[in-house]
């Protein structure tokens, strides 16, 4: 396969082609009959998928950061640059991304009856866009993908959405438009200061930023808290999550998935990109790190407390999202190799439980029109597949062993359990909380009596829908299994971010290698990691 | 080309677009007399307007291509890039408000051809305020075009609010246009001369400290283009006189009047008072700031269009106003490009207001473009496209604009201003958006809400250019950002006369 990928010249075309693939798409669908909407997103998507698989091969773990990509001029009176590629962190992204595109397109099939070009060429427009986020390396080009993202997402909200959905699409689009703009600044002001000290070469390229950007501390606190804001809305973490159970809830069933499954994402990738790197002193002062890790724990048992008591299945989702990012954004911020590929694992397990749970819940909205916990009731005995299939999800996102929740989450709680001991400990009542609530949800939807005369007609699934939930449950147990492969390649990027942030401590130094000592050091935790993992993995197996 | 102003043919070929423009004009008015009973006399008056503006516009285009440069004793007419830059918007504003006039003043029954004459005029006089070197020439284009806005805001007889629109903007014009002479008064009282460079060049060494006269001189003179360019605090008149005049003289007061009065702050500050930046940017820094907030801020609470964007327009001047604090050339070379779009979008916004309203479009609610997707697609995606631009979102040229403007307030250290411009930005989200989501979200209250609503084609193919033009610069601003930076190196210091610049955006 690799051999074939280079043969074709795919490090040089590929991403882009990703990029390229869905405004073509958008078009054909404008172009084409309303009819035939829904089929050319499908078409798309798909080609998207397979396009996007190449990226498992193309990139190497044992190569360079930053891989399968390129530049072209763009604006260069200003230094910015059409500059995109992939690491093991993006990598995956990616991969989520495209993985739930034809999902969510599948998926609306049915629930979207009213001007459907517009709908699917949105949805073809937001591919592009989160897409862009992931593998744009020049930060311009980051800023726009990550503004342009928000227009389709907000007009899929408002104009498809549910009832509240004009206050919950424009609560949405302010909320991360305030924290983009203030980052906005933020990046202005790196990039004068890289460009001065690096001799009046002035650029928006991600690594002649993160290579020359040296501020005085007290200016780095600013900047953090710029960038800071603007991912922890998109995360969100508490309190700036106020603006997801309104979009969550209001979206419509693929709105939802995309918003969980990588919408979301964004926030922690930029941790993980932007944050932390640019501004590792900050990130690792003692009284910021407190402050970040208490709101993680506090998301953490928040979120699953507040999902406790929700009627609505689908905002009891919803919260359990504040709560499953906590762990991610806890993850982070242990700095441990453990923690952060365990963040990783979350940020993905998160993308397809969550948003196989969404699908769940918009199936049957379909049929009942109604999402409240409290309508339903022994429907085991009329669609048994779907009980089936939605015991599986929920304990996928609780992290039953055996499932791809398991290893996220054991890999955060170990990583942390490291550094910060405490917050490990309350973390973990995170898990417990979410096995109540979404035990006792599933409980009261399709066991107990089947009490009401509605849901005695319900049908179970149908292919189409069977056709969305085969790949999410074959990825769960897949990544439950067997995980190893994708701890793989994630494993470098996840050490390079580590010696990124700790082995920087001091503002002044540029471009630094860390001590021999700390590298030694991080070897054998990196040999002690593949070890472990490999032993999660094993042991992963399900067990009484 | 190099011209010695002091000789006589040099000084007409340095005033070539002005003398074409004026004696277009003077013919146009002419004819217009001769014609005045005809039915369509308006409408051939706007097209022979238009002939007049590519003529004037041509003649700005071939002194800006030979790079015409002015030797000698300092005259009363600046010959630089800036100028020209500043000539070519003006226009484009002049061509924009006569194109959308001719289907406007039809439908309403103003059949007056005098409309474009005045519209002319008025662009004479901007072009010598963007061109002034001597106070007295800026003072004299102020007048001029300031007297045919005057004109024009009240041009609809019929229209009582009209009437006291242009009343209200008279009486306080003059009044602005007091304090600006007297500050010319006091300055040449404190230096002498009322010509730019001479006046830069006395400022040089003398500085502000134990000066009040001309500490006055220079306070009268920003209230005179506070006024003009309606920055808070001195932006009551400009609501009530937008609101009241026809759309067509709004959308034409807010791009090509706040262009030109701007244009001759910029050329004040950077030249006469470049060499004592410290001691007015604390002003312009808290003039752009409260502008922002308090332009922003009441535009949220207004639910007619017609005001809201007037409102708009007071925030935009505060983001121009930011792109002047730094005082660099980078800052100039921003504010050439934010206007160029600015007058794009802000002129399309108004154009769009006007084919939806009637008489004068005060009453027209944003709610009432609810559903305007379903009926006119294209008329709802440009008008979609204007608000986002005017938001500054990527994707339009009115970001890039922004963006030109955060850079050059953020190099030249003034990186609070530039977080004040972003929060005041998403402020201004909560007024815009609402157009769209009742365009594209909201049910119309009944099937005929938009029967009315035609769309010229002389309008419609001028909107497409205009939105296809805040698309691609948007994407590839290349061509236009370098005709914005060689506009702006009119202001790179030469000679005795220096300029304090910060470090330009660029490699």
């Amino acid at each position: 396969m690799t051999a074939f990928l280079a043969a074709i010249d795919y490090a040089h075309w590929g991403v882009s082609a990703l990029l390229l693939i869905p405004l073509a798409g958008a078009l054909l669908i404008w172009a084409a009959p309303e009819g035939a909407a829904k089929k050319i997103a499908l078409g798309v998507a798909l080609l998207e998928f397979a396009v996007s698989v190449g990226l498992w091969w193309a990139y190497d773990p044992a190569g360079p950061p930053i891989q399968v990509g390129g530049s072209l001029p763009w604006i260069p009176a200003w230094g910015i640059e059409y500059r995109i590629g992939v690491d093991g962190i993006s990598l995956f992204m990616v991969l989520l991304t495209t993985f739930l595109m034809p999902l969510a397109v599948l998926g609306s099939w049915s629930g979207i009856t009213k001007r459907e070009k517009g709908y699917y060429a949105l949805m073809m427009v937001l591919t592009t866009g989160m897409i862009g986020v992931f593998v744009a390396m020049d930060l311009f080009l980051f800023y726009v993908f990550w503004e342009v993202m928000l227009i389709p997402m907000y007009f899929i909200i408002g104009v498809w959405g549910g009832k509240g959905r004009l206050y919950a699409s424009i609560k949405f689009f302010i909320y991360t438009f305030l924290g983009s703009l203030l980052m906005l600044v933020a990046i202005l002001v790196l990039y004068f200061n890289a460009g001065r000290a690096a001799g009046g070469d002035y650029s928006f390229a991600y690594e002649h930023i993160l290579r020359y950007a040296a501020l005085p501390m007290s200016a780095q606190f600013w900047l953090f808290g710029a960038f800071f804001l603007a991912f922890a809305i998109k995360v969100p973490m508490v309190p700036f999550h106020t603006w997801l159970p309104d979009a969550h809830v209001e979206a419509p069933t693929a709105g939802s998935v995309i918003l969980a499954g990588i919408l979301l994402k964004m926030g922690t990738y930029g941790f993980l990109r932007f944050a932390l790197p640019f501004f590792p002193s900050v990130a690792t002062n003692p009284t910021v790190s407190a402050v970040v890790i208490t709101l993680a724990v506090v998301g953490i048992v928040y979120g699953a407390l507040v999902a406790m008591v929700q009627p609505d299945f689908k905002k009891l989702i919803a919260y359990s999202s504040v709560s499953h990012l906590g762990f991610v954004v806890l993850g982070i911020w242990a700095l441990t190799i453990q923690s952060t590929q365990g963040a990783l694992m979350v940020m993905i397990n998160h993308g397809i439980s969550t948003g196989a749970l969404f699908f769940l819940v918009g199936m049957i909205y379909e049929r009942r029109h109604s999402r409240l916990i409290a309508d339903f009731g022994g429907i085991a005995r009329v669609m048994p597949a779907y009980a089936a299939v939605l015991t599986l999800v929920s304990l996928s996102s609780i992290g039953l062993p055996g499932t791809n929740g398991f290893v996220g989450e054991f890999l955060v709680l170990l990583g942390t359990f490291r550094t910060h001991p405490i917050a490990a400990g309350i973390a973990t009542t995170g898990v417990i909380f979410a096995a109540a609530y979404l035990l006792w949800a599933i409980q009261r939807i399709i066991y107990y009596a089947l009490d009401k005369k509605e849901n005695r007609s319900l049908t179970d699934l149908v292919p189409r829908e069977w056709g969305v939930l085969v790949p999410l449950v074959v990825v769960i147990l897949w990544l439950g299994l067997f995980p190893a492969p994708v701890l793989r390649r994630m494993e470098p990027s996840a050490r390079h971010f580590i010696e990124s942030v700790q082995g920087r401590p001091a503002p002044a130094v540029a471009a630094v290698s860390p001590q021999p000592a700390v590298r030694a050091a991080l070897r054998t935790l990196a040999v002690a990691d593949s070890a472990s993992s490999g032993a999660v993995a094993r042991a992963g197996t399900p067990q009484p | 080309m190099t011209l010695d102003l002091a000789r006589g043919w040099d000084l007409v070929r340095a005033l070539l677009p002005e003398t074409v423009l004026t004696l277009w004009a003077m013919a146009l008015l002419l004819d217009a007399a001769w014609h005045h009973r005809q039915a369509d006399a308006q409408r051939r008056a706007g097209i022979l307007a238009l002939i007049g503006i590519a003529l004037a516009a041509a003649a700005v285009l071939a002194l800006w291509l030979a790079n015409a440069q002015a030797t000698g004793a300092p005259g009363s007419v600046a010959v630089d890039s800036f100028r020209w830059a500043v000539d070519l918007i003006v226009l484009l504003g002049a061509a924009l408000g006569v194109l959308f006039a001719i289907g406007y003043l039809e439908r309403e029954g103003i059949l007056i051809p005098e409309y474009h004459v005045m519209v002319l005029f008025a662009a004479v006089g901007m072009m010598l305020m963007a061109g002034g070197s001597d106070l007295f020439v800026v003072f004299l284009g102020l007048e001029l075009m300031s007297i045919s806005v005057y004109v024009l805001s009240g041009i609809d007889r019929r229209s009582r609010v009209g009437g006291e629109a242009a009343l209200k903007y008279f009486l306080l014009g003059a009044f602005a246009s007091g304090f600006f002479l007297y500050g010319i008064a006091l300055l040449y009282g404190a230096t002498g001369s009322t010509k730019i460079p001479v006046i830069a060049a006395q400022l040089a060494p003398l500085g502000l400290a134990g000066h009040p006269m001309l500490l006055g001189g220079m306070a009268l003179l920003f209230i005179g283009f506070g006024f003009k360019i309606a920055a808070v605090p001195f932006h009551m008149w400009m609501p009530d006189v937008y609101d009241g005049a026809p759309t067509p003289v709004t959308a034409y007061m807010a791009v090509a009047v706040k262009a030109a009065a701007f244009a001759a702050l910029v050329r004040v500050l950077l030249q006469a008072f470049g060499t004592i930046h410290p001691d007015w940017e604390q002003v312009i820094w808290w003039l752009a700031a409260v502008t922002m907030v308090v332009g922003n801020l009441i535009a949220l609470a207004q639910r007619c269009l017609k005001r809201m964007l007037a409102y708009s327009s007071i925030a935009h001047a505060g983001y121009l106003l930011t792109a002047l604090v730094s005082g660099s050339v980078a800052g100039a070379a921003a504010f050439l490009f934010y206007l160029l779009f600015y007058t794009l979008m802000t002129v399309g916004a108004f154009a769009i207001l006007a084919l939806k309203g009637r008489g004068g479009e005060r009453d027209v609610r944003i709610d009432d473009l609810a559903g305007l997707s379903q009926t006119h697609p294209w008329l709802a995606f440009a008008m979609a496209i204007c608000m986002l631009s005017l938001l500054g979102f990527p994707g339009t040229a009115g970001f890039i604009g922004k963006w030109y403007i955060l850079t050059s307030a953020t190099g030249g250290g003034y990186p609070i201003l530039a977080a004040v411009l972003a929060v005041a930005s998403v402020v201004s989200a909560g007024y815009y958006l609402p157009v769209v989501m009742a365009m594209y979200m909201k049910a119309p209250a009944h099937d005929q809400v938009h029967a009315a609503v035609r769309v010229p084609r002389l309008a419609a193919v001028t909107l497409a250019v205009m939105v296809a033009a805040l698309l691609v610069f948007g994407l590839w601003p290349n061509l236009v950002l370098d005709a914005a930076r060689n506009g702006s190196h009119a202001f790179i210091p030469r000679g005795v006369i220096s300029i304090a610049a910060p470090v330009p955006a660029s490699h």
